[in-house]
């Protein structure tokens, strides 16, 4: 559905060149769940608006739904579907006006739009709304209303550009449970921008990690972390067993720095593969050995540990937003 | 081709849609040109005196300025209703469909020139039992002509728009300090026939003039005729001009 080879895109910021996506090659098959994660000012978006055909790349190509981004712009959005990170109807317009007028942009039939926008709303829980105003909706109604607008022409491959940012939890889970929902019906294939951590975890089924405009990492959610991250278990023990904590630890898996809790009592960790079978394991081996633990804590890992594991850095820490 | 045309019509339609929301502004708006006519009109007869129009009634020489002066009003605001969208992403959402850059552009402007056909049969009717002689075909000729240097004259404004949208009040900076010059320049509020020597040399460099030359010409019910001829030519040349500067600009614009 996507093959990109080394795009690149640089920014002319008073006479300063910033290179804000530096050669990304990636590919995405068709009915793929794909979240770009990375932090603010990455270059997930400025990806994004280049497969969209909406920015031209400095360098590199990109075939999108078969057609090339640089050669066919037009082509591009005819067979993509796009929703950006502010929210696509217009303020004084009305919401069934401007359903109509998105499939009358994309070529469709005065009935087949009617059609389709009675669908939408109904299927997004917007039929009440029809007649409102877009400026009086509620910011999760208006985020619905993007949604409904950019599947007016089903499209089968839908680029969200930060979908839910800004949004309660409730919201969030309702708008995913649309996305879900219009995904296993149609099968579209669905590349979208997060910088949620848990976003990317729980919904994509492949997270593709950007840092400084380059990707440093793409596999499913739970190979990143197996692989990148791994489970962690953690004994907190009195100061003077701790070499004997460490060396049984060290039996079990990789060794990590000793942190120190109070002045008599250190806690040891070591990365271990499968920590929930191994925890108890460990915890009777100590018994028998005779060591008292004191605290035992296991630590799975979530996709920040993978960035951190990465980067050195937290996506946590992030700044201001695009 | 035709998918210019269908897009233009698209685009042209949404922004209607408003215009027809709001019957109200849009009365209001139309009947606003009868005021200042029937306030400037009168005075300006007065003042230069019959001579400078060639012994033609002033309302005659008048009325197809007044034309041209609300188009230019009209399209050069192309822009700002264009900074609303711009601050919301629903120009972003226009833009990231299959709709032709071209017909971005003069769906827009189309729009703040639709008015004026409105204004422009009202205005020539009221003013026939003042003296005017109308002459229906010629006007809807000269309105033809004036719509062709409106797309081009809203397609600048449009990307001028898009140049300032950082800072939006260097829009309305720009826009101000350039449409009155112009207007002045163009001989559309009063003859530039007593004008000093530069200020006729200017304004044969203003495409305005030959638009405002073309349309008197036009109203008075002449078709074949050098001012019209030139003023055609001035209208498709801006015309041109300004869809390429518009679709350049819209290509190059980053966010």
């Amino acid at each position: 559905m996507i093959h990109a080879e080394k795009l690149t895109r640089h920014f002319r910021v008073k006479k300063e060149i910033v290179e804000a996506v530096r050669g990304i090659d990636i590919d995405v098959a068709e009915g793929e769940l794909l979240a770009f994660l990375g932090p603010n000012g990455a270059g997930k978006s400025t990806t994004l608006r280049m497969l969209t055909s909406l920015l031209p790349p400095t360098s590199g190509t990109a075939t999108v739904a078969g057609v090339s981004v640089v050669d066919d712009p037009a082509g591009v959005r005819k067979r993509i579907g796009y929703i950006g990170q502010g929210n696509g109807a217009g303020h004084y317009y009305r919401v069934l006006d401007e359903l109509l007028m998105q499939g009358r942009f994309y070529g469709m039939s005065k009935t087949e739009s009617r059609q389709r926008a009675g669908e939408l709303l109904e299927t997004l829980d917007l039929r009440d709304l029809a007649k409102r105003a877009v400026i009086t909706l509620s910011g999760g109604q208006r985020r619905r209303l993007d949604i409904a607008m950019g599947l007016m022409h089903q499209p089968r491959l839908l680029f969200l550009d930060e979908p839910s940012t800004g949004m309660d939890p409730q919201n969030r889970a309702n708008l995913w449970e649309h996305i879900v929902r219009m995904r296993q019906q149609h099968g579209t294939t669905i590349v979208l921008t997060t910088h949620y951590l848990e976003e990317a975890d729980s919904m994509a089924e492949r997270v593709v990690v950007i840092d400084h405009g380059q990707i440093i990492a793409d596999d499913t959610p739970a190979n990143l972390k197996a692989k990148l991250a791994g489970d962690r278990i953690m004994f907190t023990v009195p100061a003077g067993d701790v070499e004997k904590a460490e060396r049984l630890l060290a039996d079990h898996g990789n060794l990590l720095q000793r942190a120190g809790v109070t002045n008599d009592r250190i806690r040891v960790s070591a990365r271990v593969e499968n920590g929930p079978e191994v925890l108890p394991v460990l915890v009777r081996a100590a018994d028998a050995a005779g060591l008292a633990v004191l605290a035992a804590q296991l630590h799975q890992p979530t996709l920040d540990d993978v960035f951190l594991n990465l980067t050195g850095r937290s996506l946590r820490e992030g700044g201001e937003s695009r | 081709m035709s998918t210019v045309v269908t897009d233009t019509r698209a685009v042209f339609a949404r922004e209607m849609t408003l215009v027809m929301r709001d019957p109200f502004s849009l009365a209001f708006s139309i009947v606003q040109p009868l005021v200042f006519l029937a306030l400037f009109g009168p005075l300006l007869g007065a003042t230069v005196g019959s001579e400078a129009f060639g012994g033609e009634s002033s309302l005659q020489w008048f009325l197809p300025g007044v034309i041209v002066m609300l188009s230019m009003f009209g399209t050069t605001m192309t822009g700002s209703n264009l900074q609303i969208e711009m601050n919301t992403g629903s120009y972003e959402r226009v833009l990231a469909t299959p709709l032709s850059r071209s017909s971005l552009l003069a769906g827009r402007a189309l729009k703040e020139f639709a008015p004026l056909v409105v204004q422009a049969v009202l205005l020539t009717v009221v003013t026939v039992p003042f003296g005017f002689d109308l002459y229906p075909v010629h006007v809807l000729a000269g309105l033809v002509l004036l719509g062709v240097f409106g797309i081009g004259v809203g397609a600048l404004s449009y990307s001028l728009a898009l140049v300032t949208r950082k800072n939006e009040w260097v829009f309305w900076m720009v826009q101000q300090s350039l449409l009155f010059p112009l207007l002045i320049l163009s001989g559309i509020m009063l003859p530039l026939e007593s004008a000093p020597g530069w200020m006729k040399t200017a304004s044969s460099f203003n495409p305005l003039t030959y638009v405002v030359e073309a349309e008197r010409t036009l109203f008075g019910g002449t078709f074949v005729d050098r001012d019209v001829a030139y003023g055609a030519l001035a209208a498709a040349l801006t015309c041109v001009a300004g869809v390429a500067i518009g679709i350049r600009t819209i290509r190059r614009s980053t966010s």
